[in-house]
């Protein structure tokens, strides 16, 4: 009784690694970031962000990073900023920077504006590996930087590893 | 050549903010990747975005491999006379792109 029960227990384990081991090979992707951790770190964007900003300080506000909290596929994530600004001749957006602390560059996108934006509004899609912050940081024409965070949910990752 | 979708409006308002949506096909092959068996694939994006109003830049974009694929980029600029709304992106291993739009400014 005993025995069986015990065989029945090391049936019921083995199909389960089986079925563990299928799901790995499935989900290649994830198995294999695993072995190779390809991705930068918060401190690696703190980096890419002082690259960008000096030593300025950045102040939260005047910026609105739109992304939806909850995404299914990371390989193509909407993602817009605005900036409060008049954007007149003296007073104007600079530039917009975006970063995702987890992806394997940190940085998203750089975009350069002008007075003649009009309004500091821009979108574009995305890449995210994983569920991570996102910062936005903008320059405006004083030289002040201001920036905003979201937090995103990815359900499937942009895919590092396999070619498909 | 790349296919590139625009979206100028063809009439505006002197002094009118103007949305602009542009779209080009590209694998935006980030260079992260491996192929199956193991060979790194090496990177293939489009670096840069500029658009220019009459020969004048009014927007220009840095792209990163975290771009997604068939970068889509939308932003505004004032209408501020009648003329071409030039766009031009530039790439790893050469690649170049170039469309216009027309735009009346009334």
């Amino acid at each position: 009784m005993v025995g069986t029960m015990d065989r029945h227990d090391g049936e019921r384990r083995s199909r389960r690694d089986i079925l563990k081991a299928a799901g790995a090979l499935a989900t290649g992707c994830g198995a294999a970031m695993l072995v190779r951790p390809a991705r930068s770190t918060p401190a690696s964007m703190q980096i890419a962000i002082r690259n960008v900003v000096g030593s300025a300080a950045v102040t939260r506000g005047k910026v609105t990073l739109d992304i939806p909290p909850l995404v299914e596929n990371g390989n193509t994530v909407p993602v817009s900023v605005a900036v409060e600004s008049p954007m007149t001749p003296t007073d104007y957006v600079k530039a917009i920077h975006v970063f995702a602390e987890k992806n394997p560059q940190p940085n998203v996108i750089s975009i350069h504006l002008g007075p003649r934006a009009g309004r500091a509004n821009v979108a574009t899609r995305m890449r995210l590996v994983d569920t991570q912050k996102i910062v936005a940081i903008a320059e405006l024409s004083n030289g002040s930087f201001w920036s905003d965070t979201a937090d995103v949910i990815i359900t499937l990752g942009a895919c590092l590893e396999d070619a498909i | 050549m790349a296919r590139a979708l625009i979206n100028v409006p063809a009439k505006a308002r002197r002094g009118e903010v103007i949305e602009i949506k542009t779209l080009i096909s590209h694998e935006m092959e980030t260079g992260f990747r491996h192929s199956t068996i193991g060979v790194p694939i090496p990177r293939n994006i489009i670096t840069s975005f500029v658009a220019t109003y009459n020969k004048e830049e009014i927007f220009r974009a840095v792209l990163f491999p975290a771009v997604a694929a068939n970068p889509f980029i939308t932003f505004y600029t004032v209408a501020t006379e009648s003329g071409t709304i030039a766009f031009e992106w530039t790439g790893d291993n050469g690649f170049s792109a170039t469309e216009t739009a027309t735009i009346t400014v009334e």
